[in-house]
């Protein structure tokens, strides 16, 4: 099949961006999206344009790292499917297919499609994790977790971190992301110590870089790994609950 | 000039060695490891969790990734689960079973004393990943489920529905980000290392690439950790993730490390075979799935029928034939070549032919859709995505990949290169797994280096440098190969040919799978020998990179990455010449039993290759470590 592309190019953060089109010509149904990308960045060598640069690694939907804005869509139209698992079967002959990179401030462009998400990180660090230093571990069967509640904080776990939640957000929140690694510690009695603490230190966090939530619910239509908004809901009620809790423990310190 | 090599196995009886000698190492205390800085290349399973551990104990670490963020490491495609000697089932396993299969599974090519550490401190690993709040999965009482996996008759195989790898990287990841967060960590993202600095015989830093800026920098510490992952990308179309590279490790060979058994790949038999000549990696799909799925193809050679419309009576369940005791669950190298060669006889599925049939028909008949939905939903939605085939209705295509590389640095006991100060861990190094690696036992050995294994031998080490300073980055051990990297890095750009890197890489894997794939032959290697430099002159003459080196370039940092691919193919081949005996993942097509078995030569090969540089490696020095095996018996490995 024969497309268009009109593709964002900007040579660096500060640099002005535009799109450009490129032809795609001969692309097989069975290639994948970013397939589709390395026969036109080949095709852009060998005529001495500099190829477009877009994130991407593991190719099978798992370490996150890509993520186009593809027709306006967040991993384009394919729902619960990563950039990288998405086949141009999806496409017909002769469609023009617009590829941006993620739109938000919290994101800032490297270069054409590729992003900064870096504040994802500074989310984790502020609290996403349990703390348990190495070889302090007791033996694993002593703490006792419901099936149940194993199979939903996977559910949570599940996420990717890819960004499309904020990308797809009008409000470039990070909500579906933070609600995510809160759910899927909060709900494991591990996660106990510091359930109030991590929620409201996430929060503020995230709150420093991304917009608000207005429960449009874009974010769980764009996951890729479907990630339920449910996780939204079970984050705010623990960020107020931790607002009280949180408070009364430093009144009964000092 | 032969290496000197030791391998620093300490005496004593297999199974209190390590406790042993934990005690007998040398111990830095808690007020001095401040004064330590280490370097940590490679945030995977290994690299983070060694990050994070060291940074715990109290070092200055620094951590380096190309990634924009260490939870993208490869290690997170890992699906199918953690091995670990619990014996939660009473099915008979134990530390000494674990390390019997996987001695036995590595085809007596692995040194005994690490892989019995390895089994020991696999417990260890699960009450660590349990205690960060790994989902893994769960009996109705709340205790850890686990599943078997090849190569093995006990079921000891922890796992996070089919995404063990990312739960447990994640685990790791979080508490690297913890210590990050409390400033112990210093993180270097989009940086990759490009050199390893060596003065007066030790390892005293690295050099980098900032992949943004593309600013060349210095970083020096005590001690330097590669936790780089394998090089199975030499093959271009393979499981890795396309920025898996082999750079960090070929440079410190370049350096001076000696490289171990680089011949051994394996080639994992459960991937969806490619589809077509622009196909950018192969998707593994989990073996967990031969759990319960059934591999057939048709009896009869060239049959063009549907996988429906063939009876039960004309197929061939050639791996449950052949293996009776083991049936699908023999290990990979096994289970790899039994599918290649149904192939070669011309019974190969699916439109080019290319595959074998991994069939869940009769367990949805026999569990339920929803039982099989539970287990591997995930695998079989991305299966369908990939192939547009619904692997409910029709069985699954696969063929074996190039995926995980046993080979690697040589280590000793302490996980240290042949250069002091220098040390690879994970996939990085060569150690525990030798010719063939069990399914589940590539997350168990990156986790038991990070977390249980490094932290205690690096103390040993450190503890003799007590009040020396780093070697300042302006020192000309520094500055001399900053200069060499930065000229290095510029000279592709200055080339200006024809075709891009990928097409060289693409031509290079196609010579690999040819001559130094599943199976491999004296005159095949011999060609690839000859092809292999023949196309490296040409691509350090024609390859085409545009762009700068100051700026965001993919291109640049693949163009030097296939330049070392070349060097290492060549090595993977003499290397492969050298060993003429069949061994686990390499299996000599001159060595083998009367039924077409794998045949190993243990009077003149029960050792490990390890390869020094010379300038050339094609004409890379060879130093044997020679192996023995006390525990283990050596015996021809029989699956049936």
């Amino acid at each position: 099949m024969d497309l268009t592309l009109q593709v964002w190019r900007q040579s660096g953060p500060n640099a002005p961006g535009r799109l450009v089109e490129y032809p795609a010509k001969d692309i097989s149904p069975d290639m994948s999206f970013l397939e589709m990308l390395d026969i036109v960045n080949e095709g852009l060598n060998t005529q001495g344009i500099e190829p477009i640069s877009f994130d991407h690694d593991c190719r099978e939907g798992i370490c996150g790292m890509c993520g186009l804005m593809i027709n306006g869509l967040a991993h384009g139209p394919q729902l619960g499917t990563a950039t990288c698992q998405l086949h141009m079967r999806k496409f017909k002959d002769g469609d023009t297919i617009v590829i941006e990179p993620w739109k938000a401030t919290g994101f800032p462009i490297v270069r054409d499609l590729a992003v900064d998400r870096s504040t994802f990180d500074r989310i984790i660090e502020a609290g996403g994790f349990i703390t348990v230093p190495t070889g302090s571990a007791s033996e694993a069967n002593l703490t006792l977790v419901p099936k149940e509640v194993a199979e939903w904080s996977m559910d949570a776990a599940a996420c990717i971190g890819c960004g499309a939640c904020v990308a797809a957000c009008p409000n470039s929140a990070a909500q579906l992301f933070t609600a995510a690694k809160i759910a899927h510690l909060s709900l494991l009695p591990q996660g106990q110590p510091e359930r109030w603490t991590r929620v409201e230190a996430m929060v503020d966090k995230m709150e420093e870089f991304f917009g608000s939530c207005t429960n449009t619910g874009e974010c769980e239509t764009a996951c890729p790994k479907e990630i339920s908004i449910d996780f939204i809901a079970l984050m705010n009620k623990d960020y107020m609950k931790a607002k009280f809790k949180n408070r009364r423990l430093v009144s009964q310190t000092g | 000039m032969p290496l000197e090599l030791d391998s620093k196995v300490p005496d004593g009886d297999i199974d209190t060695m390590w406790e042993n000698h934990k005690f007998d190492m040398k111990l830095v205390n808690p007020n001095n490891k401040r004064k330590f800085n280490i370097i940590v290349v490679g945030t995977g399973l290994a690299g983070a969790s060694a990050a994070a551990s060291l940074a715990e104990l109290g070092y200055n670490v620094k951590a380096f990734t190309y990634h924009d963020s260490p939870r993208r490491a490869h290690s997170i495609a890992a699906q199918g689960g953690i091995n670990a000697a619990k014996n939660y089932h009473g099915d008979g396993d134990s530390v000494f079973r674990l390390f019997y299969d996987t001695v036995k599974g590595g085809d007596y090519r692995s040194r005994e004393e690490n892989v019995y550490r390895l089994a020991e401190v696999s417990l260890n690993i699960i009450d660590q990943a349990t205690a960060q709040g790994v989902p893994f999965a769960r009996e109705y009482g709340g205790k850890l489920d686990n599943r078997s996996f090849g190569g093995a008759q006990v079921s000891r195989t922890f796992y996070a529905r089919g995404q063990t790898g990312q739960q447990l990287l994640l685990g790791a990841y979080q508490s690297l980000a913890r210590v990050v967060g409390l400033g112990q960590v210093e993180m270097h993202t989009r940086t990759e290392m490009l050199d390893v600095v060596v003065k007066d015989g030790r390892a005293v830093g690295i050099v980098t690439r900032n992949l943004i800026t593309g600013e060349i920098e210095s970083h020096s510490a005590h001690a330097v950790v590669l936790a780089t992952g394998g090089y199975s990308n030499v093959y271009y179309l393979s499981t890795n993730a396309m920025a898996c590279n082999a750079t960090a490790i070929w440079r410190a060979h370049r350096r001076g490390a000696a490289f171990a058994n680089p011949c051994y790949t394996q080639i994992h038999p459960t991937c969806i075979p490619s589809a077509e000549e622009f196909q950018s990696k192969l998707t593994l799909m989990s073996e967990s799935l031969r759990n319960d799925g059934r591999i057939w193809v048709s009896k009869k050679a060239g049959d063009t029928r549907k996988a429906k419309e063939i009876p039960e009576d004309e197929r061939d369940y050639y791996l449950e034939r052949r293996y009776p005791a083991f049936g699908n669950l023999v290990p990979r190298d096994v289970a790899s070549r039994n599918a290649e060669s149904m192939i070669n006889e011309g019974k190969g599925v699916g439109p080019l032919k290319n595959g074998v049939y991994l069939d869940f028909a009769d367990p949805i008949k026999r569990l339920g859709e929803d039982t099989i939905r539970e287990r591997y939903g995930n695998l079989f939605e991305m299966y369908h995505r990939i192939t547009d085939e619904n692997p409910y209705e029709t069985p699954m295509r696969i063929y074996p990949a190039p995926h995980y590389t046993m080979g690697g640095l040589w280590v000793d006991y302490h996980l240290m290169t042949n250069i002091p100060g220098l040390y690879a861990i994970g996939e990085a190094n060569f150690s525990d797994h030798g010719a063939n690696r069990l399914g589940a036992s590539a997350l168990m050995q990156g986790l038991a280096d990070g977390y249980f294994v490094l932290p205690y031998t690096i103390s040993d080490y450190l503890a003799g440098m007590l009040g020396d300073p780093v070697v300042p980055t302006d020192d000309p051990a520094f500055t001399e190969i900053e200069a060499e990297v930065a000229d290095r890095t510029n000279h592709w750009l200055s080339i200006k040919g024809t075709r891009s890197a990928d097409y060289f890489h693409r031509e290079l894997g196609k010579i690999m799978i040819a001559h130094c794939g599943m199976s491999r032959n004296e005159a095949g290697l011999k060609q690839a020998l000859i092809e292999i430099p023949a196309l490296y002159e040409e691509f350090k003459k024609d390859v085409k990179v545009l762009g700068s080196a100051e700026t965001f370039n993919q291109s640049l940092e693949n163009v030097q990455r296939v330049d070392d691919y070349f060097q290492l193919a060549e090595l993977m081949c003499l290397d492969a010449l050298e060993r003429a005996e069949s061994c686990g993942g390499h299996y000599r097509e001159e060595s083998q039993t009367e039924d077409g078995e794998a045949l190993r030569n243990d009077d003149d090969f029960a050792y490990v290759a390890a390869w020094g540089w010379t300038g050339d490696p094609g004409k890379a020095d060879l130093t044997k470590e020679p192996l023995e095996f006390k525990y283990v018996k050596l015996s021809q490995r029989s699956y049936k």
